[in-house]
């Protein structure tokens, strides 16, 4: 019988390993609703080879691994449901290169989405990648995992899709490049037009290996960026003016809300959208477009664009949006846990009038909340309730309004968006059984001892 | 029962029309507006009701003090004409919805009104306002509501405008300087209009600082600016507290610019123009705004009420411009920051 | 314990542990150590946790509760409303341990040798003035200012050097300093801020009432944690002093002409020590003083001001040395940051600051690419002989 933590201190040294009860205490539980579950010991490597030797270890062993980034997911995916090693990825934090021409970085498995930004901004201002509201301590590889949304996702897409190769540590141990990347120097391409094994582990919610390295695409960065929102208080127009916007191919990002406090936002839908140019002519330009677009529902008073006091704008232009987080504090309790479904636009109206019964019924603060994803292929849904921590009765009834939410969105074509694992089983008992079969089979052979963030997407 | 004290008659026997005929934004001969003020007195469809705009410079060209806007808000509310989209007019109703939330300092019988603008008790500093400041109100309380005009949401006013006076009633406040030209007009103008009887003397901050300027005449350094002034919608409500502009400029050594848009000639601001009729409006309106105080040599361009200000600062500031409050141009003339 | 109905407010969110723009990790212990836990958000969950009897006290909470350098960042960065009480709230969870006697060693014996001695280093009371043997600085009598050196400044030796700069610059330059010498007890700072709330206030209320008898009405202070201690915490216990940091004076000296410079041709960085910096908002001073030396070219760290990198001294820790040094170490990671602007000098208004840092430049292995040296030093460098 080895000695786990002897053998993990000869590979990341003793300061990188923790079996105390203060780090299993944190790193057992995520500032969602999960229920926590402690580790056996979390380590913290540095290095691509420091991580192929915990997985090597732990393969051999059959001792389950979770890699983790900042935990903001806040459904439960890093908790260690089978205990095992928590591998907090964030000592890997650096920004390897930045391909201008090509439009690429290449970022490490821990690098934090506030670093690349921040980095972008200073040594490549013309260029920019889909920043999310997370906090900024959230990483890049965490992110792609599951499938995150940023600023850029109503013209490019999930930040999945924006990912340009991969270096991942199969759970048996192997280092393998994944795209372009596995037989050129350029980090230009995660599949096409080689077989596309990026699905492998884009989604698979770590259970499939772990991302040590990733190159992620970068886009244009224009000099100047402003917001308008446009407000109706017909939630059953918003499929037709998300239409009609994403129609102009001039916008940036697109995010709807809807909350019932500050009475100011009483009663409306909120489209917020954002728009950038080099110049006040291309920015006017998109601007006249976007007014244009709507111009029917401004007519018949049905929507009309809210005047954003110059108080106002840097909240909105904030990027990440820090409001986002704060949310977590309405109730003076430092949580909130939402329910991102992805489904189609057209759901929009009934969504909204099932959120608001959920409120209703168990009496919680709400914010509804969409991002358009691509030229309204779909939106993600965000179903949120803020909680008092200090309060277990509130936290129930938060996770019966989610569970609520996330059934009515299924039945209405919606699939999960970092599922918890109460999620997962929904969705696979509603999923093609030939497609579990096809999932098992990837689960089996890729991880043939079921170490990877074990008890997630279990499809056993 | 609060309603508007309209005299058709005065309409009527009007000779000039001049509410609809120096409109800014309808082009109406005199034959043609008479006949639509006759259509809106009896109640029937009229364009004005269409194109009107809001700027409620008719307010001041009326001859006779008839409250055309007034009666144009009743008619489109009765009618359930909007304005703005009904999601922004529900907006303004709930953001002004008084809910307990509000301000008083250690009210004196002369107080300070910051309507419902922060902004205005930031102003209310250093030695203009030393004997004053901590005499305040601020708050949704004590909100003028003159901005439901612009929603045409008169019933708005009426159930919420008796409330706020008595609220200030209550306070024992005898003498109210309202630091918002749209108070001023709402006490002045607009409550008398409804019926609604003021138990306390508004005092337009024009002639408060004007009063306190000369107090201070020893600690003035002349300013040699040439600024331009933002003449805001709510003017119109009191256009005998125009002059005061002139007055106080001259006081401080500020030298107010010629230019076309200015007097009964002003441009309002044009955000709100943004939201009644779109952006097409606004920004002609903006942009011949600040392209006459470019061509009329404005080194400043003054403002009188903070939401013109921020609706034109940035854009004044682009074409070299300097943006102020003249209560801040006061303080400057005066040494202070 | 005080502020209990804030901590489980905590999101976790990590926002605590970065720069204002996100482009580095500028908690000092969670830089060094990587682990959550040692982070601001870390901290929260932890004292929440233990608040509510889910973890026990132990070595290593102690530990993590004592490795936070008070720097302040977390306070900055934060984006909740209670972020103005982070510290407070971890001050709070120390003196928790404090009362209930649980410890780390090295932080009892801090606090025995403050109360046995006067001082961390044992030192004898009587040897606490023997810096300014050989200068003309003088016993306080009756003059303008108390130069307050306090026990770095009297004891250590980078610290004993930077006193001697500063008070013989101060002298020079014509102003009225005296100095307690022997009669000087600890300001107290870092005592409080380990939690030993029962001794600060002795040594604040025993302090004060020894200026007030002999008439001290305006501090200059060498060190910026003296400093905090007679603006922030002395007032509230009735000592009303006016206090500058030296750095203060010195910028008011230099705008009066009253030190003749030559020049001197040096490219310097200035490293923002906390305790003048993001908790008493003193950036412009050391700055002016630096830029106001002719030849003397200032370059800016990456992270500078706000942002500025604690140098892992603050918090009790240059006391304690729970932290240890190693690669991550903060002071380590900002001698980096130094070198990069291809400055030959770090220019320092701390004795802390300066010896974290020199003893960071020798773990580098760079004593021939910079130099630690503090402000008053590089001044009289210049002066016009």
């Amino acid at each position: 019988m080895i000695d786990i933590y002897k053998s993990l201190v000869e590979i990341v040294g003793e300061e990188h390993v923790s079996t105390q009860k203060e780090e299993l205490y944190f790193y057992a539980r995520d500032p969602g609703l999960m229920p926590a579950h402690e580790p056996d010991c979390v380590v913290t490597p540095e290095t691509t080879e420091e991580v192929q030797k915990i997985v090597k270890l732990a393969n051999r062993e059959k001792i389950p691994i979770v890699p983790m980034g900042a935990g903001m997911a806040l459904t439960g995916l890093i908790i260690p449901l089978k205990g095992g090693i928590v591998i907090d990825m964030k000592r890997m934090r650096r920004i390897l290169e930045v391909n201008e021409k090509a439009r690429y970085a290449i970022v490490e498995g821990g690098t934090s989405q506030g670093a690349l930004k921040a980095y972008l901004d200073r040594n490549y201002p013309n260029l920019r990648h889909s920043l999310p509201d997370a906090p900024p301590t959230t990483t890049i590889a965490a992110n792609v995992t599951i499938h995150g949304q940023g600023r850029l996702a109503q013209q490019y897409g999930f930040n999945s899709d924006m990912v340009s190769g991969l270096e991942v540590v199969l759970p048996t141990g192997e280092i393998c490049k994944i795209g372009s990347c596995s037989m050129s120097p350029a980090w230009f391409s995660k599949g096409p037009a080689l077989p596309d094994l990026s699905g492998l582990f884009l989604g698979w919610l770590g259970t499939t290996g772990i991302i040590t390295k990733l190159g992620m695409k970068l886009y244009p960065k224009k000099k100047m960026r402003d917001v308008e929102i446009f407000v109706t208080d017909r939630e059953d127009l918003i499929p037709e003016i998300l239409f009609r916007l994403t129609h102009t191919e001039m916008v940036e990002d697109i995010n709807i809300w809807f909350q019932a406090k500050p009475i100011l936002f009483k009663g409306n839908h909120h489209v917020t959208l954002y728009i950038t140019g080099d110049t006040d002519e291309e920015l006017e330009l998109k601007r006249k477009m976007v007014w244009d677009s709507v111009k029917e529902f401004r007519e018949s008073k049905d929507g009309g664009f809210m005047w954003i006091l110059p108080a106002m704008k840097p909240t909105f232009l904030d990027m990440p949006q820090k409001s986002v987080t704060t949310f977590a504090d309405v109730k003076k309790g430092g949580g909130f846990e939402y329910s991102g479904p992805i489904i189609l636009i057209e759901k929009y109206p009934v969504l909204a009038r099932k959120l608001e019964e959920l409120a209703d019924q168990y009496k919680l603060a709400y914010s509804g909340m969409a991002r358009v994803i691509g030229r309204s292929h779909a939106m993600m849904f965000g179903i949120a309730f803020t909680f008092n921590r200090a309060d277990p009765e509130m936290m129930d009834r938060v996770k019966k309004a989610l569970h609520e939410g996330i059934a009515f969105a299924f039945d209405h074509g919606g699939i999960p968006w970092k599922p918890t694992v109460e999620e997962q089983k929904m969705a696979m008992e509603r999923m093609d059984p030939n497609t579990l079969k096809l999932m098992r089979m990837i689960k089996e052979n890729l991880d043939p001892n079921g170490i990877m963030n074990p008890g997630n997407w279990e499809v056993n | 029962m609060v309603r508007l004290k309209f005299d058709e008659n005065l309409c009527i026997n009007c000779q000039t029309s001049d509410c609809l005929v120096k409109c800014q934004f309808i082009d109406i001969d005199r034959e043609t507006a008479h006949q639509e003020v006759m259509k809106i007195i009896k109640g029937e469809d009229s364009s004005v009701l269409n194109d009107c705009v809001t700027c409620y410079a008719c307010e001041e060209y009326c001859q006779w003090g008839n409250h055309p806007l007034y009666q144009i808000s009743e008619r489109r509310e009765g009618k359930g004409m909007l304005t703005a989209s009904r999601a922004i007019t529900n907006q303004w109703i709930n953001m002004c919805e008084p809910q307990g939330k509000y301000k008083v300092g250690e009210i004196k019988e002369k107080a300070l009104s910051c309507c419902f603008i922060g902004e205005l008790r930031r102003l209310a500093r250093g030695k203009l306002f030393e004997d004053l400041r901590s005499s305040y109100i601020l708050g949704p309380e004590f909100f003028c509501e003159v901005v439901y005009l612009h929603f045409a949401k008169t019933s708005v006013i009426k159930e919420r405008l008796p409330k706020v006076v008595e609220n200030i009633k209550q306070l024992g406040i005898k003498q109210l300087i309202c630091m918002h030209d749209e108070c001023y007009g709402s006490f002045t103008s607009l409550a008398p209009a409804y019926g609604i009887e003021v138990p306390f003397e508004p005092v337009h901050y024009f002639e408060y600082l004007f009063e306190k300027l000369r107090d201070l005449k020893n600690e003035i350094k002349p300013l040699k600016i040439k600024a331009a002034y933002q003449r805001p919608c709510s003017s119109r409500l009191s256009p005998d507290k125009y002059h005061l502009v002139g007055k106080i400029f001259d006081l401080i050594g500020a030298e107010l610019v010629e230019r076309e848009y200015q007097g009964e000639n002003a441009l309002c601001c044009g955000e709100v123009l943004r939201m009644v009729t779109g952006y097409e409006v606004a920004n002609d309106v903006q942009k011949k705004n600040v392209d006459d105080m470019v061509l009329s040599g404005a080194e400043y361009c003054v403002f009188n009420c903070p939401y013109c200000q921020m609706a034109l600062s940035e854009k004044v500031s682009k074409r070299g411009i300097k943006p102020i409050h003249i209560i801040d141009l006061c303080k400057m003339a005066i040494g202070e920051k | 314990m005080e502020y209990e109905e804030i901590v489980h407010r905590c999101f976790r969110c990590g926002y605590c542990k970065f720069t204002e723009d996100y482009l580095n990790i500028n908690c000092p212990s969670y830089l060094k150590f990587g682990f959550d836990t040692y982070a601001a958000g870390g901290r929260m969950w932890l004292i929440n946790a233990w608040l509510n009897h889910e973890i026990e006290t132990s070595r290593h909470y102690g530990e993590i509760l004592y490795l936070c350098n008070t720097c302040g960042n977390c306070k900055e960065r934060c984006v909740f409303t209670f972020k103005d009480d982070l510290l407070n709230i971890f001050e709070a969870a120390r003196a928790e341990l404090v009362n209930k006697g649980l410890i780390p060693p090295a932080v009892r014996d801090y606090f025995k040798a403050i109360l046995m001695n006067g001082n961390p280093y044992k030192e004898p009371q009587n040897k606490r003035g023997k810096w300014a043997e050989g200068t003309s600085i003088q016993p306080f009598s009756d003059q303008e200012f108390l130069f307050y050196v306090g026990d770095v400044g009297s004891y250590d030796e980078p610290g004993k050097k930077m006193a001697m700069s500063v008070g013989n610059l101060l002298s020079e330059a014509g102003l009225s300093i005296g100095i307690l010498g022997s009669k000087e007890t600890s300001d107290g700072n870092d005592v409080k801020v380990l939690g030993e709330i029962g001794l600060f206030k002795k040594l604040a209320e025993d302090n004060i009432r020894m200026f007030n008898e002999i008439g001290i009405k305006k501090i200059i202070t060498l060190d910026p944690h003296a400093f905090n201690a007679f603006t922030t915490d002395y007032p509230k216990l009735g000592g009303k002093f006016k206090v500058w940091h030296y750095t203060q004076v010195l910028a008011m000296l230099m705008k009066d002409k009253k030190i003749p410079l030559s020049g001197y041709k040096v490219k310097v960085t200035y490293h923002d020590s906390c305790y003048l910096g993001r908790h008493n908002d003193i950036y412009n001073d050391p700055r002016e003083v630096l830029k106001g030396i002719p030849g003397l070219i200032l370059l800016e760290m990456s992270r500078n001001r706000k942002n500025g990198l604690c140098c892992g001294g603050g918090g009790g820790n240059f006391f304690t040395d729970l932290s240890g040094l190693g690669k991550d170490s903060p002071s380590r990671v900002r001698i980096r940051e130094a070198l990069e602007t291809g400055a030959e000098i770090l220019a320092v208004a701390c004795p802390i600051c300066s010896k974290m840092l020199d003893d960071a430049v020798k773990e580098e292995g760079s004593e021939e690419k910079i130099k630690v040296k503090d402000i008053a030093e590089i001044v009289n460098q210049a002066i016009l002989k």
